[in-house]
């Protein structure tokens, strides 16, 4: 609730704040960028990898708060980034960012923030930050960062309150690629760095970029395909005079309804030419809904590295019931009760039992709501990779 | 997959006794074991000699056996069972070895026992270190360079491809027993020899040295089905050379970058699958390269740990109980993770706080030895604490240590010393040594200095940095006057009373003059008060709570707040009012409470029995029994205990006991409710010393005052209670100076105990014979002043022994066992054998004892536990003292009896009569023989001998229809192996020498032969015996060290007196402990071994359970 008087009376030394849209005023310490910035304020528990989420495109127009009090101590180095374009707008964090010490590490953790325009909170009771979005919800805010410790705060409520919030909002289309790109990278190895993909490796993978992660594409690599990326609006046309093996639908951020008024359509087209589909995230959420079933606001979202994922239903053999440990950043789900008859459920959430995983009947088209690119994360679910390149490999042969 | 049905009864193996490497964690894992098995409606048979464990417990498995955990005794509770299933586990390396050997024996093939947990193909190949070797490099793991050795010679072969310095690791030992490093040849031939001694199966590993390298721990689950989750990573602060048990650790892991860390996650799932670990918990340790992030696998344990229990208590994932459950057929998805009530087990728990275990040793107990720390296990118990940032956690571990420190103190040694002497000091891997950081900090030195010789990562070391730059800005400026300023310091973890020291030391009066000054009142103290803020721990309290800056209680959920805990198991922490109050999760209750206080980390003198006294107190009142059910609420800060399993109490608090931790715990919980009182007598003298400042704080103390217990630890207010009563006491004084102390002890006349007052273990106590050795002590053990006194009693030598535990309520008085010491009055009383029923003793002095013990009791108020110890020479009863508290014999007696006397004990201090209670059963239709445990073995150099000052680690129990019996159940529980034949080495002082005659007559009929050094030889000799006599050390080679050295002799009888002779035969002994020949330094010892030799064999030793000993 909004307290007047920490309207008027910031605590001595503070130099960042944090506003939400109900008029509640969190201050700290500001670090990385100075300036402001409005988004949904998410938490995310893994104890890892805190580089690799500020820069994942699913977390465009969001602060992310780490529950874990200590971010910042592996510094920052030129590996550990997901994309070059716009991930996370800020991080909250209880303590104050260290020194870093790691033998990759090439620069601080907020001077790289700062770099990347990204504004850090430190100082915050993260935890209890935590239980309020458990308790209510993500809320929408203003995360601000001035040295002088001056703010407007009346200002940073009112932008928090105009925000219309993350629910019918399109943000693939703010962080995808401008232009086609023949995917170069290929994984990473202690010591050697990324590798570089083959030129010459089949199948084909046309990825539909709406914020993707960089290790998925380095994973379809290492699965043994040639990846090429393209915009999130590319054709249906233009996919296929690529021609594409099969196609991958990626993670990006928003709400995947409104992404869906013009992916689902592409979704579509390639569902009928029967092109082999994989999707992770909103690539999962944008299948379902080509599918014909619904996304939902999820209360709180499930964003950490830690998440119980259970294969179920048919075609697992042997390993059906086997439970993976994975990364997961959504803030929506796919609601597994619009499912249509043609879609089996795959996965579940054993934290909630949300959809965690779709295929199509009949179709080379399957999908999983959670990261098996890791990166942060667990890397138990690989094999997808090498089921859908297998998938496609099959085929060409 | 549900439970299986086709197995309908297991058989648990516990740990044994406590030991260095093996300590009361496992009686935690156990009994989780047990409890989870027992749930799932299985018969559950558990075997272990430790009668301290909760484990033990006759209500916890169905047919408890305190019996040695030899094979061969197991395999008989085998052939009387007939369990369908061996849970191998659960008990340590202990239980691991007897299921192996009781497999390689066939006993688990003739009567159909399938091991369960682990098979023991993969124990061996976890355990072999070339098999394990071979598996890493089928999964493409690298390992050290490294050679395994069955010799010397092909020690020195290997030697070739590691270099210098070179790791020598014995194999199937527990904490690395005899293991080390070698900088030079001379130093690796020794160590090697040592190694392939203490090794089972004669064979060392020999490892390239990664000293320097980065240690990592990872906590590994997995089920039947293949999935596996990481339960919790742990860094060890101290890199790779310090054993991990001995190393000061952090959780999570805070300096692995995501990648690192996942390449870690997924090797140590790899090796648990390479390794066959079909189900349950093991833990994966890694050296990592902190130049370039190479990772080599150390070694894997295929059962629950001592890192196991500290990752169940830093997450709240109870993995012993999730393992037991795994190895009856439940996979981890179908088992609920009981901390959120929500979620199931098979997810990786994630926490939002940092967690520090420190080690806590007991080098002062063992002189002679050097305070190392090496690749061998050393510490004796350990503190783990909780914060929201590292600094905050390390400095409350360090005051839960209770080693006198309040957060990082001065290092007074290293105070002005040159930069040289400083890294010297810092590369030595002592265990005093992160306080050495600190001070190296406040001399100047860099972090980039001190990295390069402690190897401790930077990032630690700036952390410390930080302390010490915040303590410098207190020192110079006095406390902040403000909430933020004082709340800062706070959340750093600094202590109310290191921010009084810090904080008076600003008044830069010379000279020490200000600390003085602030004990003082007056318009001075005032001042000062005004110029520091504040000079002591109360005033720092004060301000505090009128800035409101005070802790909050956070949860340990497993989840880091993403679901709901439904489970109170809290931590403190200091967190800014960034939004509104700071939130505070306590939620405290509006029911009648009762707190109960642990006893911190294990140390000798102060281990399991008193944890044990704890949970008893949390179980009695719980529930309903013989009076209401009030809410428990526990608080200890020993991460391997059964009190801080989440579930013994309602609410846990996981905080170190200290006054200010412990105040605000009070303060919160008397916020709601009715605090009925606080139990201060169960934990030891660590919640006794809380008890005046939480009377001065006007909180309930429950049973006995803390002022009737000060009577009794006062030696001069306790005289004139024994006069009023007319007790006789042995005679006794007290000197403030070398003086008055000749004085005294020449009136009582040597010999004569001496020891510094107020001291738990008996510490520096010694029996010293003339003014010469008098002087001696004084001038090296202890500092005499006006402020600590030593203590000097008569000594009565060669008298018996006694222990009396009995319970008051105010109006009666009972008695609930009387224990007879095999060794006589001088050693330990928690050293010493000891019966129950008395072996000997005439039921008048028994008798004499119960009524002295009643008159204490009325006397000193006592509503509760009390225990009186006895002298009886010459028919006379001398009270020795009186502890009207819980103490060290009550597991014991309850073990023996079959009474649960500490359950009945909390239900007295909360009110009830004890006439509520059915009477002790106390004609015992069996004798059970008490045995203490020693560490000898890993402090080489130090004096393997009995004294005054407390030595023993553990205990374990014999118990047999006969006392001879059960004496040898005690000895073989012990781990000493008595011989059925050889060569008795007999050399006793001349009080002893009539004594001895009839035992070593009895071992002479039943074939052995006997030698003995020149008085004792005579002596025997002039009584008929045939005995040869050999060199005392002293008379020159061949002597008899030589001959012990060479395996000739099977048992040793050697008593001492005086300090020469002490000394003298130190080597003898040394020898024995080398060659694992059984040695007794008592007659009263000596004869007892032998009457159990001579009465029967090991083969013919009876098994039988708790449950039906109790049914006669």
């Amino acid at each position: 609730m909004a307290d007047p008087a920490t309207f008027r009376a910031p605590p001595p030394g503070t130099t960042g704040v944090l506003v939400l849209a109900d008029g509640t005023v969190i201050w700290g310490r500001g670090f990385g960028a100075v300036g402001s910035a409005v988004g949904e304020v998410c938490f995310n528990t893994a104890m890892t990898g805190y580089q690799e989420v500020m820069t994942d495109p699913s977390y465009a127009a969001q602060i992310v708060t780490f529950t874990f009090p200590h971010i910042g101590n592996v510094g920052a180095n030129g590996e550990d980034v997901e994309s070059r374009v716009e991930g996370a707008v800020g991080c909250i964090v209880r303590e104050d960012v260290t020194e870093p010490s790691n033998f990759r590490s090439i620069e601080r953790f907020g001077e790289w923030m700062a770099r990347n325009g990204k504004i850090g909170l430190s100082g915050v009771d993260t935890r209890a930050l935590t239980r309020r979005i458990r308790l209510s919800g993500a809320p929408n805010a203003v995360i601000a960062h001035a040295p002088d410790g001056k703010f407007d705060i009346p200002a940073l409520l009112e932008r928090a309150k105009a925000w219309p919030g993350l629910e019918g909002m399109d943000l693939a289309i703010r962080v995808t690629r401008g232009a086609q790109e023949a995917w170069e990278g290929g994984p990473w190895s202690l010591g050697k760095g990324y590798g570089r993909a083959p030129f010459d490796a089949k199948p084909h993978v046309v990825a539909i970029d709406y914020g993707a992660k960089d290790n998925i594409f380095r994973n379809l690599v290492r699965a043994g395909a040639r990846v090429t990326v393209v915009p999130a609006k590319t054709s249906f046309e233009a996919i296929m005079t690529l021609k594409p093996d099969g196609v991958f639908l990626s993670n990006g951020p928003g709400d995947p309804a409104a992404t869906g008024e013009y992916a689902v359509p592409v979704i579509k087209a390639l569902l009928d030419a029967d092109v082999p589909l994989f999707g992770i995230c909103l690539g999962h959420q944008l299948l379902a809904l080509a599918a014909g079933a619904r996304t939902i606001k999820m209360h709180q979202g499930h964003r950490g590295a830690n998440h119980p994922v259970q294969r179920v239903g048919e075609g697992w053999g042997e390993t059906s019931g086997l439970v993976e440990i994975t990364s997961m950043n959504h803030g929506f789900a796919v609601d597994a009760a619009t499912l249509p008859e043609n879609v089996e459920q795959t996965h579940v959430s054993l934290f909630d039992g949300t959809n965690c995983g779709i295929a199509i009947k009949g179709k080379k088209a399957f999908a999983v709501q959670y990261h098996p690119e890791a990166s942060p994360g667990p890397q138990d679910s690989f094999y997808l990779f090498e089921k859908f390149v297998g998938m496609l490999a099959r085929e060409t042969v | 997959m549900p439970k299986r049905t086709d197995i309908s009864s297991i058989l648990v193996i516990g740990a044994g006794p406590i030991i260095i490497g093996q300590a009361c964690e496992f009686d935690y894992s156990g009994t989780q074991a047990i409890k989870a098995l027992k749930e799932e409606g299985y018969r559950v048979i558990l075997v272990n000699s430790n009668p301290a464990t909760i484990m033990t417990d006759p209500e916890f498995a169905d047919a408890t056996y305190i019996e040695p955990i030899t094979p061969e005794i197991v395999a008989k509770i085998i052939a009387k069972e007939r369990p369908d299933a061996l849970l191998p586990t659960m008990g340590g390396q202990t239980a691991l070895n007897c299921a192996l050997k009781l497999d390689e024996m066939g006993v688990l093939a003739e009567y159909g026992v399938e091991m369960i947990g682990a098979k023991a193909d993969a124990i061996d190949k976890a355990e072999n270190r070339q098999r394990f070797r071979e598996a890493m490099d089928a999964i493409g793991l690298e390992s050290a360079r490294s050679g395994v050795a069955n010799t010397v010679e092909q020690a020195f072969a290997v030697l070739e491809r590691t270099g210098l310095p070179a790791i020598i690791r014995p194999s199937f030992t527990l904490g690395g027993t005899g293991g080390g490093i070698a900088y030079n040849k001379a130093e690796f031939e020794r160590i090697v020899r040592e190694g392939l001694d203490a090794s089972p199966t004669t064979e060392v590993l020999i490892e390239e040295s990664l000293l320097g390298w980065k240690e990592f721990e990872m906590e590994v689950v997995r089920d039947r089905k293949d999935n596996a989750i990481i339960i919790c990573s742990i860094e060890n602060v101290d890199p790779m050379g310090v054993h991990t048990g001995d190393s000061i650790t952090v959780a999570p892991a805070l300096t692995l970058t995501d990648k690192e860390y996942q390449i870690m996650r997924s090797a140590s799932i790899a090796v648990l699958r390479e390794i066959g670990v079909e189900t349950g918990g093991s833990n994966v340790q890694f050296a990592v390269n902190p130049r370039d992030g190479r990772l080599i696998v150390i070694e894997m344990n295929p059962r629950v740990s001592r890192s196991s229990a500290l990752a169940s208590k830093a997450t709240g994932f109870p993995i012993a109980r999730v393992a037991a459950k795994l190895a009856v057929g439940y996979t981890l998805d179908e088992l609920t993770n009981e901390i959120t009530g929500a979620t199931p087990a098979s997810f990786e728990p994630t926490i939002d706080y940092v967690v520090t275990k420190i080690p806590r040793f007991a080098f002062e107990k063992f002189k002679g030895t050097a305070n190392d720390l090496s690749t061998a296990m050393k510490s004796v118990g350990e503190v783990m604490a909780i914060g929201r940032n590292f600094q905050e956690s390390v400095q409350k571990a360090l005051r839960g240590l209770e080693t006198g420190l309040d957060g990082f103190n001065r290092v007074p040694e290293l105070e002005g010393a040159d930069k040289d002497v400083i890294t010297a000091a810092l590369a030595r891997r002592t265990p005093d040594r992160l306080l050495k950081v600190a001070q190296a900090f406040r001399e100047g030195l860099s972090v980039e200095e001190i990295a390069a010789v402690t190897y401790y990562d930077p990032w630690f070391l700036r952390q410390i940095e930080g302390i010490i730059a915040a303590e410098r800005e207190v020192q110079n400026d006095g406390l902040p006057i403000d909430a933020a300023g004082l709340r800062r310091l706070k959340a750093m973890g600094f202590s109310d009373k290191r921010l009084a020291t810090l904080a008076v030391r600003s008044v830069g009066v010379a000279g020490g003059l200000a600390e003085t000054q602030a004990k003082r009142s007056g318009l001075l103290h005032d001042a000062l008060v005004a110029m520091a803020g504040a000079t002591s721990e109360e005033e720092v309290r004060a301000l505090r709570h009128r800035l409101g800056v005070l802790p909050v209680f956070k949860r340990i959920d497993s989840c880091a707040a993403e679901f709901e805990a439904i489970t109170p198991y809290m931590y403190s922490t200091y967190e800014a009012p960034s939004f509104g109050e700071a939130e505070c999760e306590a939620n405290p209750s509006d029911r009648r409470k009762i707190v109960i206080l642990g006893g911190g980390p294990n140390r000798i003198g102060q281990g399991i029995e008193f944890d044990y006294c704890c949970v008893h107190a949390c179980f009695a009142l719980r529930e309903q029994w013989h009076g209401p059910a009030f809410e428990t609420i526990m608080v200890n800060c020993n991460p391997e205990t059964v009190s801080t399993d989440y579930d013994t109490s309602d609410r846990l608090y996981f905080e170190p006991l200290t006054a200010e931790d412990v105040l605000e715990i009070l303060r919160v919980e008397q916020s709601q409710g009715e605090l009925v009182g606080v139990i201060v007598q169960f934990g030891g003298q660590t919640p006794l010393k809380l008890a005046q400042a939480l009377e001065d704080a006007g909180i309930p103390i429950l049973g006995t005052s803390p002022d009737a217990i000060d009577l009794a630890e006062d030696r001069e207010r306790f005289a004139k209670l024994v006069n009023k009563l007319n007790l006789k006491q042995p005679e006794n004084g007290i000197a403030r100076s070398r003086n008055e102390a000749a004085a005294v002890a020449a009136r009582i006349g040597y010999p004569v105990l001496l020891r510094p007052s107020y001291v738990l273990g008996g510490r520096a106590m010694e029996i010293v014979d003339s003014e010469a050795q008098l002087d001696d002590y004084i001038a090296s053990a202890v500092n005499v002043s006006g402020d600590s006194p030593v203590l000097i009693d008569q000594y009565l030598r060669d008298a018996i022994e006694c222990d009396v535990d009995a319970l008051c309520d105010g109006t009666e008085v009972r008695v609930a066992g009387v224990m007879q010491h095999i060794e006589e009055a001088g050693v330990h009383s928690g050293d010493s054998a000891c019966t129950l029923p008395p072996y000997s003793l005439p039921s008048h002095i028994i008798a004499e004892m119960e009524r002295q013990t009643e008159a204490l009791a009325f006397a000193l108020g006592v509503k509760g536990l009390m225990n009186v110890q006895f002298a009886v020479k010459d028919g006379v009863v001398y009270l020795i003292e009186v502890n009207p508290r819980a103490s060290r014999t009550v597991p014991f007696v309850a073990k023996a009896t079959g009474q649960p006397v500490a359950k009945i004990a909390a239900r007295v201090m909360a009110g009830e009569p004890l006439s509520a209670f059915e009477p002790f059963k106390r004609d015992l239709a069996y004798m059970a023989v008490k045995e203490a445990v020693f560490p000898f073995a890993r402090f080489p150099g130090a004096d393997p001998v009995l004294s005054p000052e407390m030595k023993s680690t553990g205990e374990v129990m014999g118990i047999d229809t006969s006392f001879e019996a059960a004496f040898l159940k005690s000895q073989m529980g012990a781990g000493m192996k008595l011989p059925r034949a050889g060569t008795l080495f007999v050399s006793v002082k001349d009080t002893d020498k009539a004594q001895i005659v009839p035992g070593v007559r009895r071992l002479i009929e039943h074939g052995f032969r006997v030698v003995a050094t020149g008085g004792t030889q005579s002596y025997l000799a002039e009584q008929g015996l045939p005995v040869e006599r050999v060199n005392k050390v002293a008379e020159g080679q061949p002597h008899i060290v030589d001959r012990i050295i060479d395996g000739e002799i099977a048992l040793i009888f050697n008593t001492t007196e005086g300090w020469q002779s002490l000394m003298d035969s130190k080597s003898i002994r040394q020898a024995a402990l080398a060659g694992k020949v059984p040695y007794y330094t008592t007659a009263a010892a000596s004869l007892a071994a032998a009457a159990a030799i001579v009465a029967v064999g090991p083969e013919q030793l009876a098994v039988r359970s708790l449950q039906d000993y109790y049914a006669t």
